[in-house]
């Protein structure tokens, strides 16, 4: 396969050409921001807008889970323009995320809580009003609960579901704040045809699918996960 | 005040169709199925003219247009549920449409909004059980100057109050007793 050379904050590196350059930047262990990104899906989501970073000669930040790399492209993943989108992006997930990680299966795995310490925002932040949901949590499959109220809304399992077992369970369904993810009709997962395989609570990123057991999740999507820890 | 329930609006309806009338239901979006080809981008169409066909989405339509366009039933569900054009509970036989555009909402709006959910029993997007009723909220509907605004079956109410609520309700059901008198069988 042809490959580009690029710098990515001041390092240079080579990627297969047409890959993403969030892609191209965890490979070489530059950590960017991002919670919907999955490798191996065909169209990226960009929905979380976490993983800015800013390109030289562009005039504004752009995502970089959408953006190929070029040949001789400069990157740089900590600009101030780009640092401050992911910021208030983050807040704004929080501003509606009931915060309660001392009780919370993911607790110390939770992708939240790296980005809050990678870039520099409180669990609690009060920059925005919070405003959480108030649904029933969903305890009917035997092995996970679910939820909805601690759902980013990054799509990981949506595409799980349907891409990796063609099954199609979940889905996005609501419009607006109201937006979540449910099954037909907002049915017990348990009732919509539901496979038990737990591949979307190995790739939520969040409390909001987690194994009844306790037990972690395995870094499910991609090496999304295991990179984080890195910058 | 702001309407800050977080609830999405439930679809576990209080109105059961018989399995009639779903047979029919079923029988009557597969008509409409017939004139599309099975593609994914065929869904709002599809959905808008299988609710032109039966005045709202009951869940046998729903699967029937899952099954036919090969989408996961989740999806024509979020689709449904996304566009405010599209109704999961069958029309009453009168509608209540209450403004929350920017001038109703700032002029109480959400106040009525409340009255008729009280008064009806029924929360927005839903119909009374015994089918008089439905209740949904619009965006602005072009006469701002007489906000608050109902629009009662088709026709705009304006500087709406909660007791005009009661009024509009008292006048349908007498209007209703009369009819009732006039035909007494
Ligand atoms: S999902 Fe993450 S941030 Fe939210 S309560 Fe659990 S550990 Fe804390
Ligand atoms: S349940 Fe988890 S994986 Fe699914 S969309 Fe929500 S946060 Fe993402
Ligand atoms: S990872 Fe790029 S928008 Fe979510
Ligand atoms: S805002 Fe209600 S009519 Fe314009």
């Amino acid at each position: 396969m042809k490959t580009v050379s690029l710098t990515i904050d001041g390092k240079a590196i080579k990627a297969p050409e047409g890959q993403k350059v969030l892609w191209a930047a965890l490979d070489n262990g530059i950590y960017i921001p991002n919670l919907c990104a999955i490798r191996k899906a065909s169209e990226p989501y960009a929905g979380c807008r976490l993983c800015f970073v800013e390109i030289e000669g562009r005039n504004g930040p752009v995502t970089s889970c959408t953006e190929p790399v070029a040949e001789g492209m400069v990157v740089n993943t900590q600009g101030p323009r780009s640092r401050r989108l992911a910021r208030t992006a983050l807040e704004l997930l929080l501003a509606s995320h009931p915060v309660d990680c001392a009780h919370c299966a993911k607790n110390r795995s939770c992708e939240l809580q790296k980005l809050c310490s990678l870039l520099g925002v409180k669990l609690n932040t009060r920059r925005f009003r919070k405003l959480v949901h108030n649904l029933p949590i969903d305890s009917s499959c035997p092995n996970f609960t679910y939820n909805p109220n601690k759902c980013v809304l990054c799509s990981r399992c949506v595409w799980t579901c349907r891409e990796r077992y063609g099954v199609g369970v979940l889905g996005f369904a609501h419009r607006g704040f109201d937006r979540v993810v449910t099954t037909f009709e907002d049915k017990p997962i348990a009732e919509s045809g539901c496979r038990v395989c737990d591949e979307c609570i190995e790739v939520c990123p969040v409390g909001a699918l987690v194994f009844k057991d306790g037990r972690k999740g395995t870094p499910g999507c991609a090496e999304v996960k295991s990179k984080t820890a890195t910058s | 005040m702001p309407d800050t329930s977080t609830e999405p609006p439930v679809s576990n309806a209080k109105i059961v169709n018989t399995p009639e009338e779903q047979e029919d239901n079923r029988r009557r979006t597969r008509k409409v199925l017939k004139k599309f080809n099975r593609k994914r981008e065929n869904l709002v169409p599809v959905l808008q003219q299988v609710q032109d066909e039966l005045g709202y989405l009951p869940r046998e339509a729903m699967l029937e247009v899952a099954e036919y366009l090969k989408v996961p039933e989740v999806d024509v569900y979020g689709v449904v549920t996304f566009y405010n054009q599209f109704r999961l509970k069958p029309p009453g036989k009168h509608s209540i449409r209450v403004c929350l555009g920017t001038a109703c909402h700032m002029k109480g709006g959400y106040i009525l909004l409340d009255a008729w959910k009280r008064r009806l029993g029924v929360d927005r997007g839903e119909t009374t059980a015994d089918r008089e009723y439905d209740l949904d909220t619009v965006a602005c509907v072009g006469c701002c100057a007489m906000a608050p605004v109902n629009v009662i079956d088709k026709k705009a109410e304006g500087r709406v109050s909660p007791t005009r609520v009661d009024g509009i309700l008292l006048a349908f059901k007498m209007e209703k007793e009369k009819k009732a008198k006039e035909k007494p069988d």
